[in-house]
Order: structure tokens, then C-alpha cells, then sequence
């Protein structure tokens, strides 16, 4: 197994290393000399504003599966132990269906002709066909839809555990809705929290099939820049240094969470 | 009711509603009669037929198939040794190799596709279906292994030290009666492995080569040509076999129970 991986998984991560600090040969090979011209390039304006938009859509399709999927996973976890299972599959069955069909059906829903806009029409709101589709919003559609059901399988899974007693002793001590929520719900459901928001950010930064199909020629997010690197300009030492950036940012996102998420404990342990 | 649970029912229904509605009017078109419009013109089983007589899709399905069968077996050999081979290490080494476990899946896997893409080359094997199951491989591994480990460990070891007390070589220990407590979560771990092998798009997409399209690939083709009243009857399909699916481990779960 540690042979497989060393070989398949390792060995690709060094070499790939090894080439985002190499040059790229005339005919789009890869010239072997030891440089950071690539890195260098990364901080391009063109290439800092793709990385802007892939940041900015990630954490707001993070915060959109929060909102979504929290009150989903509450009532779930809520409801009698026999429904459970059946809302648990609802969520499952889109989880299981393939990624492409699910980024195609809001291209058959969003296009000129689709039946958002002759929806929007027969409702008097606009005269004319608008382009929903190949846009900023599209592609944030597309990712919440995508990724809502990795918000609220974890949400759910901590919010199982949770000792139904201590939330109406909140209620029985007069604590409003909101503080039952801010001050009890909130802090007890919290590793369901900060998984659900980690497994959404990290596929959704590093997107690709959701910007490609939804998004416009002027809507490219990280995952295609790499991707178009690699296949259409064929500059692989740039690509793989785009690469390790991207892997950078993730792991970054992930510390920081954890990071304030660590801080959020001491103020609350102080106070 | 309370105006509290009115609010989170209500809000509950429209994200099902969210999540449903996209995939329910897809289906709905797919038996459309008309070829552009977006309005109801009649009901026709014509998208479907075209699908059967589709020469290169029905190669990608079959492609498809093989790939994840030989990457699914490889997989849950490798994955279930690892996880069984981590409970003998030593806490820090095992740690060690839980995290290097854990790295296929958080890293982008458009990166884990042009790393492969990019190795493949630089060794000179050919981009084809062997290159793709190798890629499927190496995310799965991990995949099996965590499953099966999370099982492993809810294990009582008195269990295996009572078969080695009682004369058995550890292999015979491991064989009979290990291996039969830890089948359910290999099942589910096959199932979960073979499904997301059949879906999987984006590794495939830099590590396949001529000739060795996969259906999440020809899907991929097709949609980037256009809507069509025939990806909607592909969808409908896949949307079933994934409720099938789902369906067959749950069926394999209660079986257990």
C-alpha cells in the first residue's frame, strides 16, 4: 500500500515540485533549470484577481451552505428516529448523483431559453430573455447546490449527539430563541460546523467543472487557470506552480479555521 | 407548533426544494417532445432510444464499468491491508501515515489529476484506461482504508487474542475471525469506492488518452456542446442508478442489522 502511494501519489507531488521551480521549453516541454520566474508570476494582477474570485466564491458558498444547511440538519436531527432516515436519503440521493448532471441541470434551468427566464417573464419582471447563465452568480449556484449536501451530513452527525435535555433546559430557564441558538445550539454543534464548512471550502476553491460549465470566459476560478495552463498553453512549470499555490491556500484555509477557531475558545473560557 | 419549528420546517422544505427541483425538471424534460423548446410540447420516449443506438457512449459505459471493477478490487485489497497494517504500528507511525492517508483527499484533485497527468509523461506510459485506473487507485485507497479502520477500531481485540490463546497462526486469527467482523464495512466501503470510480470526472479528464473516454467523460463532451433533450435522458438514468445504488447499501445495511 505505502509502495502504491509512494509511487502514484508521493513521486507525482515531487516531481510537479520539482517542475513549478523548473522553465518551460520552447515547444511547451519543460526546461530543467532552477528558477521562481514561475512563482513570480503568480502575483500577475491577472492571475491575483482569478485567485480573488475563487477566494470570494468559495467563502461565499460556504456561508450560503451554513445558512442552508444548518435549519436542514436541525430538523432532521429533530425529527422521530423513523423519519430520519428517510430525510437522511433525501439529502444522500443528490450527494450520490454525478457532478455533471447536477452543474447541467441549472445550465437546462439558467440558458436564454431555459425555463428560469420564461418563468421570470410569464411573472412580468423582465420583457426580454436575460443571460443568467456564464456568470459570477451561476457558478455560486452551481457550487452551494453541489456542495450543500457535505454541509449537512456533518452538521447532522453532531447534531445527532446532542443531548436534547440541555437545550430545553435553556428553554426552561427563559433563554430567548436567539440565545438558545447563539449560546447553546451553536457552540455544542461546532465540529459539525467547522467540518461542514472545511469539506464545502476546499472543493469549492479548487473547483473546476462548476466554473467551466456555468461560468463565462470571464468567470475562470483557479482550477481552470490550472487547468488551462497544462492543456491549452501548455506551460507546465507555470501550472505546477499555480498548483502549489492553490494547495498552499487550502491548507491555509483549513489552519485559520482551526486557528480561530481555537481563539473563539479562549474568549469564551476568559469571559 | 411553535412559530420557532414552523420557521425551521418551512426553511427545511424550500432547501429540499432547492435540492430537488433542478434534478425533478430535468428528468421531467427529458421526455419532452420538442428538441429546443423549454415549454411541454408532448410526451416521447425518443431521447431515451437515441441513447441505446449511441456507438460511443455505450463504449464509454463499458469503459467506465471496467475501470471501476479492476480500480474498486485494487483498492480495497491495498486499503483494507493498510488499515489492518496500522493497527500494528507504533502510535507515532501510525499517525504519520494516517495524515500522508488523509493528503488525496483534502488536496484539490485538479491538482492530484495534473500531478498524475504530469508523471505519467515524465515515466512515458501511455494516457489510457490503465493510467486512469491508476489515478482512481490512489484516491480510493484511502477511501477503503478509512472506512474500514473506523470499523477496526470498534473491534474488541479480545476477540483475536482469544483465537491466537486457542492455537490459531495469526494469518488463520485474521482469516476467521477478523476478517468476517470487518465485512460489512468492506462492503460499504466497496460500494462507496465503485460509486464514486463511475462518477469520477476530473482525474479522469487528465489522465485518459485517446480511445479511453469513461461516461462521466462522454457526459462531460456532450453537455459542452450543448443542452440537448438526450443529456436529460443520460441524467435521468444516472440519477436512478444512484438511487439504485443507495438503495442496495441500505438493503445490505439492514441485512447486517
Amino acid at each position: 500500500m505505502l509502495l502504491w502511494m509512494g509511487i502514484f501519489f508521493i513521486l507525482p507531488l515531487l516531481v510537479m515540485l520539482a517542475v513549478s521551480f523548473a522553465g518551460r521549453g520552447t515547444y511547451g516541454g519543460v526546461e530543467w533549470t532552477f528558477s521562481l520566474t514561475n512563482y513570480a508570476q503568480l502575483f500577475d494582477p491577472l492571475y491575483l484577481r482569478i485567485y480573488g474570485r475563487s477566494l470570494a466564491l468559495a467563502l461565499a458558498t460556504t456561508t450560503l451552505c451554513l445558512l442552508l444547511g444548518y435549519p436542514l440538519a436541525y430538523s432532521i436531527a429533530r425529527a422521530p428516529v423513523r423519519w430520519q432516515g428517510v430525510w437522511l436519503l433525501l439529502v444522500m440521493i443528490p450527494f450520490w448523483t454525478n457532478f455533471l448532471v447536477r452543474t447541467y441541470a441549472w445550465m437546462f434551468i439558467l440558458r436564454t431559453e431555459g425555463l428560469m427566464n420564461q418563468l421570470l417573464i410569464n411573472l412580468g419582471v423582465i420583457s426580454q430573455p436575460i443571460e443568467l447563465l456564464y456568470s459570477d452568480w451561476a457558478i455560486l449556484i452551481g457550487l452551494v447546490y453541489g456542495y450543500v449536501p457535505f454541509m449537512v451530513l456533518p452538521l447532522y452527525a453532531a447534531m445527532e449527539r446532542l443531548d436534547s435535555s440541555v437545550v430545553e433546559a435553556a428553554w426552561d430557564l427563559y433563554a430567548t430563541s436567539w440565545s438558545v441558538f447563539w449560546r447553546v445550539l451553536l457552540p455544542l454543534t461546532k465540529p459539525g460546523v467547522v467540518a461542514g464548512c472545511i469539506l464545502v471550502f476546499i472543493p469549492s476553491l479548487g473547483a473546476f467543472i462548476t466554473p467551466d460549465l456555468l461560468g463565462g470566459a470571464k468567470s475562470m476560478m483557479v482550477g481552470n487557470l490550472i487547468q488551462h495552463e497544462y492543456l491549452v498553453v501548455r506551460d507546465w512549470p507555470l501550472g505546477s506552480a499555480i498548483s502549489f499555490s492553490l494547495m498552499a491556500l487550502v491548507l491555509l484555509g483549513v489552519l485559520a479555521y482551526f486557528k480561530t477557531d481555537g481563539r473563539l475558545d479562549r474568549f469564551e473560557g476568559g469571559g | 407548533m411553535s412559530r420557532g419549528r414552523i420557521w425551521l420546517l418551512s426553511a427545511s422544505l424550500v432547501n429540499l426544494l432547492f435540492l430537488y427541483l433542478p434534478i425533478a425538471v430535468l428528468i421531467l424534460f427529458s421526455f419532452n417532445a420538442s428538441r429546443l423548446s423549454a415549454t411541454w410540447q408532448g410526451f416521447t420516449f425518443r431521447w431515451y432510444l437515441a441513447l441505446v443506438e449511441d456507438q460511443a457512449l455505450l463504449a464509454a459505459v463499458h469503459n467506465s464499468l471496467l475501470v471501476a471493477a479492476v480500480s474498486t478490487s485494487l483498492a480495497t485489497i491495498l486499503g483494507v491491508s493498510a488499515a489492518v497494517g496500522m493497527e500494528r504500528l507504533s502510535s507515532r507511525r501510525r499517525r504519520i501515515v494516517e495524515g500522508a492517508l488523509l493528503l488525496p483527499l483534502v488536496i484539490p484533485e485538479v491538482m492530484l489529476g495534473v500531478a498524475l497527468l504530469l508523471f505519467f509523461v515524465m515515466v512515458e506510459l501511455p494516457l489510457s484506461l490503465v493510467t486512469v485506473t491508476i489515478g482512481h487507485v490512489v484516491w480510493n485507497v484511502p477511501i477503503v482504508a478509512i472506512i474500514t479502520r473506523a470499523r477496526l477500531q470498534k473491534l474488541d481485540p479480545r476477540l483475536e487474542e482469544a483465537a491466537l490463546d486457542l492455537g490459531a497462526t495469526p494469518w488463520q486469527a485474521f482469516r476467521r475471525v477478523t476478517l468476517p467482523l470487518l465485512t460489512p464495512a468492506i462492503i460499504g466501503a466497496v460500494l462507496m469506492a465503485f460509486t464514486l470510480s463511475l462518477d469520477d470526472f476530473i482525474v479522469t479528464f487528465f489522465t485518459a488518452g485517446p480511445g479511453s473516454t469513461t461516461l462521466p467523460l462522454q457526459v462531460y463532451s456532450m453537455v459542452k456542446s450543448g443542452v440537448s433533450p438526450e443529456i436529460n435522458a443520460l441524467s435521468a438514468i444516472l440519477v436512478l442508478i444512484s438511487m439504485a445504488l443507495i438503495g442496495l447499501s441500505l438493503v445490505l445495511q439492514r441485512q447486517r442489522n
